[in-house]
């Protein structure tokens, strides 16, 4: 028998791991005191972070949230002994002017003869939430709100702007007629000719009959709120507001241009080409001014194409074909055996597209995606430059006020602290959306 | 590569060759560019036909069978499937890609769907059954891949062999007159060759008709009625396979047999 011959006749008990290397101690050993270089940068760091942190506390911990204007601001340093430029924030003036960060001019009740009317921006942001629901948590609400979400696209300006609701309802049937038309002439005609069709007819309903079905039945039963001018429009809400809509319309719009970019159809190709190079090429303050300056040359005289309305305009457009390009990534990751397989099966293009193709991509894009949605958000302030008071536009009204004069750090920074709820939470939602969507394959 | 013993003793009554004609290619051609690919391919195929396809890399294999539910278009001659000719016609495309089924060699499962979702897709949105039925249906052809446990899983939790398994029965779930085979196991380990190969010859057995592109010499042997050899873009012989493999006619078949058979 040979000394290297070994059988083992107890298997070993499993054991815990020391306790250096689980629970807290080992996590800091492994990720904050790993060697003398990486304990010292970790130390260094602290003090600094501690520091920031305490001078941070000692401005904005101060009891000048009734203070009625800078001055008085003073006063209460003075008291507490404080002097030098930053001895504290000065929150009065965030106290005094939320609502109007918040909601911009809208019509608040303090003038002669008007209500309050804020519950509207209000409702429609709660509304919004339920709206989205249904797509943003699609397995854990009832799938019937997805109606809802439908409809919400009506409702939101209805309740924003005002005027009679037979607008929204109008507009609404120009869908309804539209799919209608589309269905129908689907029995006789290829997929193509009854898609064209049906946009047209929905077009053409818009043009002329919408205004018409729209006043006929609002002198019938006049259901209305009280209208509310785009020039009132501000704030948060104004920020939110184009925000969502150009958000909400540039994915599927970027959707159709990714598409149309790959597409075997020469003219369409080339169509999808241009207009997201050039949309890409140019800065969107440029589309901006050409929305409130320009875009009237083009319009036959007389006419009064909303601001908000124009606004809407670029900053979907500006969004799609940066979406699009996103789109288009995703789509190229793809491999081209997901396309045969779908061919093979004797899938339509259509039916590959949305059944196969698409939930891919933009899985694979999703971080693309909201990088794009919390870059058009953050974006919103530039409709600043064409005059619209976003909350940034905003600030400088307020500081024309003789009593909040000479203040920067508390408006920009309670601005920057609402943009970073919103951007943050769309992050988050965005690593939520990708663990939810795995399955299991890289 | 070595013949595969197939230890399984093979149930020929089924497998009969009809008169009926299921796919009759003549004079076909095609082009990558200026790269002749295909040249004057004449083939019939009738119901109920074995045909392994085999031939050096680059022959053009492949691009035969994917001719034949157009996804790759010829640019000359004519491709008839069942009757229906292949022409640019988007609804005959469609209509013959849902009579022929075909499985790929990296599987191309839909990896954002369960295995019963991946059976049940094109029977519910292609041929409109019912879903209930379309599950019904894709149970019964995952038994028949041995796999029906697997049904709620995702592919990428799936083995190689499992995976093209379910290739197969997401194929056979839309009662396709044909099948089409590109080298359904080349990308798979010995062990899961077999499987896959058991498959296949199981559904020889009910007397499907069957194209396959494939280097299993031995699955061509015990199953095929007749061996196809490509060589350069052109059918170079065919016959059956003994004949095939001990007699084989031309230089080019006889290099071929001799490195793949050989050693
Ligand atoms: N999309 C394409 N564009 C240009 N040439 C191609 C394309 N696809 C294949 N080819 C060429 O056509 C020829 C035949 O290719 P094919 O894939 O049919 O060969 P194969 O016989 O299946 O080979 P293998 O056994 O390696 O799969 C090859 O020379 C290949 O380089
Ligand atoms: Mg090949």
């Amino acid at each position: 028998m040979s000394d290297i011959s070994f059988v083992r006749t107890e298997m070993l008990p499993q054991k815990d791991p020391p306790a250096s290397a689980v629970g807290v101690v080992g996590w800091m050993r492994a990720n904050l005191f790993s060697g003398w270089f990486n304990s010292i940068l970790t130390l260094v760091a602290l003090y600094f972070v501690i520091q920031l942190l305490m001078g941070l506390f000692h401005w904005a911990w101060v009891p000048t949230w009734s203070a009625a204007s800078l001055p008085e601001c003073r006063d209460i340093f003075e008291q507490l002994g404080r002097t030098g430029h930053n001895a504290g924030a000065c929150w009065g003036v965030i106290a005094e002017r939320w609502p109007q960060l918040l909601f911009g001019f809208y019509p608040n009740g303090t003038e002669e003869g008007t209500v309050d009317q804020r519950w509207r921006p209000i409702l429609a942001f709660v509304l919004l939430a339920v709206a989205l629901a249904p797509i943003l948590y699609s397995d854990r609400v009832s799938g019937k709100l997805i109606y809802f979400s439908g409809a919400y696209p009506f409702i939101m300006p209805w309740l924003l702007w005002g005027g009679t609701i037979w607008t929204p309802v109008a507009v609404a049937l120009g869908f309804v007629v539209g799919f209608v038309v589309y269905k129908w002439l689907l029995k006789s005609t290829s997929e193509l000719i009854a898609l064209i069709v049906g946009v047209v007819s929905a077009v053409l309903w818009w043009m002329f009959a919408a205004s018409l079905l729209s006043s006929g039945l609002a002198s019938i039963m006049p259901l209305a709120l009280e209208p509310v001018q785009s020039r009132a429009f501000g704030g948060f809400m104004l920020s939110i507001t184009i925000g969502v809509v150009a958000i909400g319309l540039s994915l599927p719009i970027g959707i159709v241009l990714a598409l149309g970019r790959q597409s075997d159809l020469l003219i369409v190709k080339t169509l999808c080409v241009c207009f997201i190079e050039f949309i890409r090429g140019v800065p969107l303050i440029t589309l901006l001014f050409v929305a409130s300056t320009l875009l009237n040359i083009f319009m036959p005289p007389g006419t009064n194409f909303d601001i908000i309305m124009r606004v809407f305009i670029m900053v979907t457009l500006f969004a799609s074909a940066y979406m699009a390009e996103v789109i288009r990534g995703g789509l190229a990751a793809l491999p081209t055996g997901q396309y045969e397989g779908a061919d093979s099966l004797g899938l339509n293009y259509w039916q590959a597209q949305r059944l196969i193709i698409m939930p891919q991509a933009l899985k694979i894009s999703i971080p693309g995606i909201v990088s794009t949605f919390i870059g058009v958000f953050k974006d919103t302030t530039l409709v600043s430059v064409i005059g619209l008071f976003d909350p940034l536009n905003l600030t400088n009204a307020i500081r024309a006020d003789a009593d909040w004069n000479g203040l920067v750090w508390e408006l920009y920074g309670f601005i920057a602290f609402l943009f970073f709820v919103f951007c943050f939470g769309m992050s988050r939602y965005s690593m939520y959306l990708e663990r939810k969507l795995q399955t299991g394959h890289r | 590569m070595s013949e595969l013993a197939l230890d399984r003793q093979i149930d020929r009554s089924k497998m009969k060759v009809s008169d009926e004609v299921a796919i009759q290619i003549s004079d076909m051609n095609k082009w990558y560019g200026s790269f002749h690919v295909l040249r004057d391919i004449n083939l019939t195929v009738n119901q109920g036909e074995r045909i392994v396809i085999a031939g050096p890399s680059g022959s053009g294999k492949s691009t035969l069978i994917r001719c034949l539910n157009a996804l790759e278009e010829h640019q000359a001659g004519n491709i008839l499937v069942d009757g229906t000719e292949l022409s640019n016609d988007l609804k005959n495309i469609d209509k013959i890609r849902s009579e022929v089924g075909m499985v790929f060699q990296h599987f191309n499962l839909f990896p954002h769907l369960t295995i019963l979702e991946n059976c049940t897709l094109a029977p519910i949105w292609v041929r409109k059954t019912p879903k209930k039925e379309a599950e019904e249906r894709a149970m019964h052809f995952l038994e028949k891949v041995k796999i029906p446990e697997q049904a709620d899983k995702y592919p990428g939790q799936l083995s190689g062999g499992q995976q093209q398994r379910v290739a197969i029965a997401r194929s056979l779930c839309m009662m396709p007159r044909i099948m089409l085979f590109d080298e359904p196991t080349s990308a798979l380990d010995p062990e899961m060759i077999k499987e896959v190969l058991d498959t296949m010859i199981e559904l020889a057995e009910e007397g499907m008709t069957m194209l396959c592109v494939t280097h299993e010499m031995g699955f061509a042997r015990q199953v095929a009625n007749r061996v196809i050899f490509m060589d350069a873009g052109q059918i170079v012989e065919q016959n059956e396979p003994e004949e095939f493999f001990n007699n084989p006619q031309s230089e080019r078949t006889k290099l071929f047999l001799s490195q793949i058979l050989g050693h």
